[in-house]
């Protein structure tokens, strides 16, 4: 029995001077986790994400980070992330270190991370200036022909946050939907905080175990959040919330309204359950205008062996 | 006037490029919408693949980002992120890929990363995303741009995604790039594409309306202009209809 409130996940697996990354491709992005580690004030965290996307964006701006690790630094369809930024063309709230890949690299460095390889070979980096900026990008001449070929190290973070749509106690989580980097990132990390949106019998995991992503074994807490991936989200259970999306676009324009926002919203609430409930006391509407229509897959028969019958 | 934008234009020819392929890599905004018009014109069998781990997307609304949910419900497939850059792209499935770029050279190397010095940037860009290996990987590249002079420049700050390089022949074989690089430059303005020998981009059709010296106007460097330079055919009605009454209703990426 893995399930944790927010609060004691955060306390006890994210700590000043950690490597975290909170994951997930646009969808299932842990904003309920990254607004409590900033309201524990965590520090010097080194932040790893293949799209720092909003999350990091507050994070840093709420100085939390020491470092970034990272492949696309923008918001989504709206435009740049103007709190990184900030910290990287100007070190405000305070400098940043960056360590940039592409996509495939960081993909490559949490598969690595994942399997306790010590590099990840990838056909990437070749006629361009990225290995330059970044000289943990390595290459190699293969042992079995003379290609040169780029290396990555392996990516293993303290700890991993991962959202999904559900788990159960014990942590076995299934996801579907964009899986981004969600099992390599889990695999890799030292510690696994998963937060999903409905907490399930482990009947209802063995009834589909090919959806189950990550196992047990890797998870140390289980957190209940339910829209805990607002403003992003989670396929089948809520939309993004493009709106938000767009207005961050202005709020992080400006420090001092970033601030403000991070002061109302973050650290103006004792929790989640305070930040839904100012949500939707702004907007009551809010759930009924994310809800998405309902597409249900076909059920498989996985077959009864060893009972009756075969 | 013409009763179309210059986005319209350039979502008709890129959509018109795509005339007979089946594996494109999809950018989110305007190729987007070019690869679901030609979809519904050009090229009926095309398969649309996005980084976020997506092949086989048939987006019922207009994706606001690569990682809509839209693109995952109705999929051929929806994979890991490592299934997508190892099999599907570093495998040589992806035949056609569209490409962005705040900066591109005469031989359609792609900077989205810096202006200015690295470590002191005058404007910090997002990076590379997938753009690196997808330049590398996909048999072909279209790029997708403004044409504007600080975007068409000379020399690049910094390169995130090859192109021809510097132009000499077999340069990105000898490197191991499996991928022909760019073939086309998709502009408001004109369509641009790359001599075969040289590697060098060549103004190849103009929008009605524009002159080449407009087009010129808006190149850092002396552009070299087709023989048989075309004027773009405008978009045809069912074009225009496509994109406004189904593909991009609100008019976000068209107006």
């Amino acid at each position: 029995m893995k399930i944790t409130a927010m609060r004691n996940a955060v306390t006890r697996y994210v700590h000043d001077g950690d490597t975290v990354a909170i994951e997930g491709f646009t969808a299932f992005i842990g904003f309920a986790a990254a607004h409590e580690i900033i309201r524990q004030g965590r520090q010097n965290l080194t932040l790893c994400r293949m799209t720092p996307d909003l999350i990091y964006d507050q994070m840093i701006a709420a100085g939390c980070a020491r470092k970034l690790i990272f492949s696309y630094l923008g918001n989504p369809g709206v435009g740049s992330l103007h709190c990184i930024r900030r910290a990287i063309e100007k070190n405000i709230p305070r400098p940043l270190e960056i360590e940039e890949y592409s996509h495939f690299g960081m993909v490559g460095r949490y598969t690595a991370g994942a399997a306790r390889l010590p590099f990840f070979p990838l056909k990437s980096y070749l006629g361009v200036d990225i290995n330059r900026a970044n000289p943990r990008i390595q290459f190699v001449t293969s042992p079995y022909s003379d290609e040169n070929i780029a290396v990555v190290p392996p990516l293993n973070p303290d700890v991993a946050v991962i959202h999904a749509q559900r788990a159960d106690a014990n942590g076995n989580t299934q996801l579907w939907g964009l899986l981004g980097v969600q099992k390599e990132a889990a695999f890799a990390a030292e510690h696994v905080i998963v937060v999903v949106e409905e907490i399930v019998d482990e009947a209802v995991i063995r009834s589909d175990p090919n959806r189950t992503v990550i196992p047990h074994v890797v998870v140390d807490a289980v957190v209940h959040q339910p829209f805990g991936a607002h403003p992003s989200y989670v396929q089948g259970y809520y939309d993004r919330d493009n709106k938000f999306y767009q207005e961050w676009d202005k709020i992080s324009r400006d420090a001092g309204q970033t601030q403000a926002w991070l002061d109302e919203w973050v650290f103006g609430v004792d929790d989640w359950t305070g930040y839904l409930q100012k949500l939707e006391t702004r907007e009551p509407e809010i759930r009924t205008r994310l809800a998405p229509g309902q597409a249900l897959s076909r059920p498989v028969n996985y077959g009864l062996y060893g009972r009756e019958g075969a | 006037m013409a009763d179309y934008t210059p986005s319209e234009m350039m979502i008709v020819c890129s959509a018109r490029a795509l005339a007979g392929e089946r594996v494109v890599f999809v950018g989110v905004g305007l190729p987007n919408i070019a690869c679901n018009l030609a979809r519904r014109t050009v090229a009926p069998d095309l398969e649309l693949v996005y980084e976020s781990g997506v092949f086989g997307a048939r987006p019922a609304r207009l994706p606001l980002s690569i990682g809509d949910p839209t693109l995952v419900s109705g999929a051929t497939s929806v994979c890991p992120m490592s299934d997508l850059f190892m099999n599907y792209l570093q495998g040589g499935r992806i035949e056609v890929a569209f490409l962005g770029a705040a900066q591109i050279d005469r031989f359609g190397n792609l900077n989205t990363t810096v202006i200015g010095d690295y470590r002191r940037p005058k404007v910090r860009l997002p990076g590379s995303g997938g753009a690196c290996e997808i330049a590398i990987h996909a048999q072909k590249v279209f790029i997708i741009t403004r044409l504007k002079k600080r975007a068409f420049v000379e020399r690049l700050e910094f390169i995130t995604s090859a192109g021809h390089l510097t132009g000499r022949p077999n340069q990105r074989k000898s490197l191991g790039m499996p991928g022909s690089g760019p073939q086309r430059v998709v502009t408001d303005k004109a369509v641009f594409r790359f001599d075969a020998d040289s590697g060098e981009m060549f103004l190849s059709s103009i929008h009605p309306g524009v002159t080449v010296a407009q087009v010129q106007a808006e190149v850092s460097w002396p552009l070299k202009i087709a023989a048989d330079l075309q004027t773009t055919p405008p978009p045809s009605p069912e074009e225009l209809r496509l994109i406004r009454a189904e593909l991009d209703p609100t008019g976000m990426y068209t107006t």
